[in-house]
């Protein structure tokens, strides 16, 4: 089983975390290009290893509750948290609300940190430090929890952290080759593809926490996978038919 | 206490943003788990456990993009 759900699991914590980081690395950008770097990416690395700190007392804690107990809770969870993020993937791609904005983010974040007057490079700039902190925690806590509860309900801590860490890379790297905000990666795909992938997840483990012994074993998570993204793709349209025919009764 | 209060508004609006798609999906989850319990055949419960989900995203789906604002 192990082996089997590795590459989803890693698959769905690799780009997961691409997303959220990416939103987090665009005021880190804004705060370390108006208030100075050594503030922005001290709150960064505080938030970092605050989440690091997390997943390692979560992560084999949530190892100790029985197996079945933990796979219905994490399972419910990541089954509302995947349909959350798949039915705003959803209405996104429907143009039923807007896609995120990374360029405009920035922006209004810059507004915002040159409001509070230039303090640039001061060793303890409480302003760039707590707003890097809260921006990281906020978008990193997302990324803890699809690593923790990948990791207990399946045993696949290890896949998902390294998942979560090359994306932490990957942008880590980006963002320091561009300095500026990653508003051309397809955000609202990536979104779209976590949701089906958590949501065929959550089911798989929710079925198992209620007793469900599920044919074809763990072949059956691919069919979910398959039958989510099928769903959701035939979704787009038809919310797109009902939001036209809102506004042309308008 | 407000950084207590704004910290758990964030952590349940990781999982809660409409409240009706999580109460569906919850009732539902708790309806295939009673008929588990009442030994309904794994195979079509599992089955019915994805499909009721799926159907309870598309209609909220819908639902929303028929919202205005």
């Amino acid at each position: 089983m192990l082996s089997f759900h590795a590459a989803p699991a890693m698959t769905a914590a690799f780009l997961a975390s691409l997303v959220e980081f990416v939103e987090a690395l665009t005021v880190v950008l804004a705060v370390g290009s108006v208030r100075g770097w050594r503030p922005a990416l001290t709150g960064t690395g505080l938030a970092l290893a605050t989440l690091a700190a997390l997943v390692a007392v979560l992560g084999p804690a949530l190892t100790r509750i029985p197996l079945e107990v933990v796979r219905l809770a994490v399972g419910v969870l990541l089954l509302l948290f995947g349909l959350r993020w798949l039915r705003k993937a959803i209405l996104r791609a429907a143009g039923a609300i807007p896609l995120h904005d990374e360029e405009a983010a920035y922006a209004g974040e810059t507004a915002v940190m040159q409001s509070y007057g230039l303090v640039r490079d001061a060793a303890w700039d409480a302003v760039a430090i707590g707003t890097s902190f809260k921006i990281v925690m906020l978008e990193g806590i997302e990324v803890v929890f699809i690593v923790v509860a990948v990791g207990a309900a399946g045993g696949l801590l290890l896949p998902a952290s390294i998942g979560a860490l090359a994306a932490l890379l990957v942008v880590i790297l980006l963002g320091v080759a561009l300095h500026r905000p990653l508003a051309q990666i397809p955000e609202n795909t990536l979104k779209f593809v976590v949701g089906v992938l958590l949501s065929a997840f959550g089911t798989f483990w929710v079925g198992e926490g209620i007793g469900i012994d599920w044919p074809g074993a763990d072949w059956v998570l691919l069919g979910l996978v398959a039958g989510f993204l099928a769903v959701a793709l035939a979704a787009v349209p038809l919310c797109r038919g009902r939001r036209a025919l809102v506004l042309a009764g308008d | 206490m407000d950084a207590i209060r704004t910290l758990l508004r964030e952590l349940a609006a990781l999982f809660v943003d409409d409240g009706s798609l999580a109460i569906s999906a919850i009732l539902w989850v708790a309806a295939c788990a009673l008929g588990a319990r009442l030994g309904l055949p794994s195979g079509w419960l599992g089955a019915a456990l994805a499909a009721g989900l799926a159907v309870i995203l598309v209609e909220n789906a819908l639902r929303g993009a028929a919202r205005k604002s």
